[in-house]
């Protein structure tokens, strides 16, 4: 087991635990694994990434003088004879939540060793996230065929399109990704691999149900993005 | 196989989730109805300081949750939630520096090109 670890070595908690584990030699996170901690850091990294993004849009519609689409108009559905304001993105944020939730219910049930539960959640998850690229790809055609381009749009700003393509293409980008891995690792746990710890294809390593939980934390962070996007671009 | 499950629910295994699926319904609900509360935030069609006001703190609330709850940070040791959540404040900054050169910038528009209608 990598996390043999008993309460009684880890040392001190509070300040004077982070600056007991960091300056300790060694492993500076004690309860983490190495892949757990990987995965943290590329996921600050992304952090970085999508902020970018985010400031480079704050700073193009703060500094244009052409007035900026009003994404509520926008990003309207025409249904039952009226405009709703934002209903498919509002639909697009809860399937996307609804994926969160069957992910963390599966890496708990991972934990329990219940692998057909785990593969199933797994496969929801997956199935909920294709459903949200499969909504995206309704929007932008939509938008498209309205006129939108990264260069022109016929509500204001051109600076919309090329933020908006920029920003919801990298995030949907990451959602397909997940849905390739959540396949890929639910069909691990199908087959009992962390069961019988198996080697894996790539790194040889023996696998462990700790690589639901951190397929998990990917997928969770896909979601954390878009609640940042939902609450920028979209409702802003 | 017992040996194993026995071994699973010690202790020091607290942090590796070991949580009742209720914890991850309850939050699954919670963020469903901030979700909803950020939409009707565009719905009812608020404006100017409420708007964003709302729309920060429903924000700020999912994204808690999720990294708290689901990504498990409540229950890791503080040296991996400071490595984690502090450099994005990094972020906060260059924020801040870009606003003061976005202004920078539409004044300079505004004076040069005059191109508001």
């Amino acid at each position: 087991m990598t996390q043999s670890l008993g309460n009684s070595d880890l040392g001190p908690t509070g300040l004077r635990g982070v600056a007991a584990d960091f300056s300790s030699d060694q492993r500076a996170f004690k309860t983490a694994s190495w892949g757990k901690a990987m995965m943290w850091i590329f996921l600050l990294s992304d952090t970085f990434v999508f902020g970018c993004f985010l400031i480079a849009y704050m700073t193009a519609r703060m500094s244009t003088p052409v007035a900026w689409p009003n994404p509520s108009e926008v990003f309207a559905l025409h249904i039952g004879g009226q405009d709703v304001p934002l209903i498919l993105i509002a639909i697009m944020t809860f399937v996307l939540i609804s994926s969160s939730g069957t992910m963390a219910m599966a890496v708990n049930f991972g934990y329990r060793r219940e692998r057909g539960r785990t593969a199933a959640l797994m496969l929801a998850t997956a199935l909920l996230g294709a459903t949200f690229v499969g909504m995206q790809a309704f929007e932008w055609t939509k938008l498209i065929s309205e006129g939108v381009l990264p260069w022109e749009n016929p509500w204001g700003a051109p600076q919309f399109g090329s933020t908006f393509f920029m920003i919801t293409g990298f995030h949907g980008t990451h959602v397909t990704i997940g849905v390739i891995f959540l396949l890929i690792v639910a069909r691990k746990v199908w087959r009992g691999d962390f069961d019988v710890a198996r080697r894996g294809f790539f790194t040889s390593r023996k696998g462990q149900y700790e690589s639901v939980e951190i397929m998990g934390l990917y997928w969770h962070f896909v979601d954390l993005v878009w609640v940042f996007i939902f609450a920028f671009f979209y409702l802003w | 196989m017992s040996e194993t499950t026995s071994h699973m629910q010690t202790p020091t295994q607290a942090h590796s989730a070991q949580h009742p699926i209720r914890l991850y319904l309850l939050v699954w609900g919670l963020l469903f109805v901030l979700s909803a509360f950020s939409y009707m935030v565009d719905y009812l069609g608020v404006q100017g300081l409420a708007r964003w006001l709302l729309i920060i703190v429903f924000m700020m609330l999912k994204a808690g949750l999720i990294v708290a709850v689901f990504m498990h940070m409540a229950w890791e040791r503080l040296a991996l939630v400071y490595a984690i959540l502090l450099p994005p404040a990094a972020v906060l900054i260059f924020t801040a520096l870009m606003i003061s050169e976005a202004n920078y910038t539409i004044l300079t528009r505004l004076a040069f090109f005059n191109t508001a209608p």
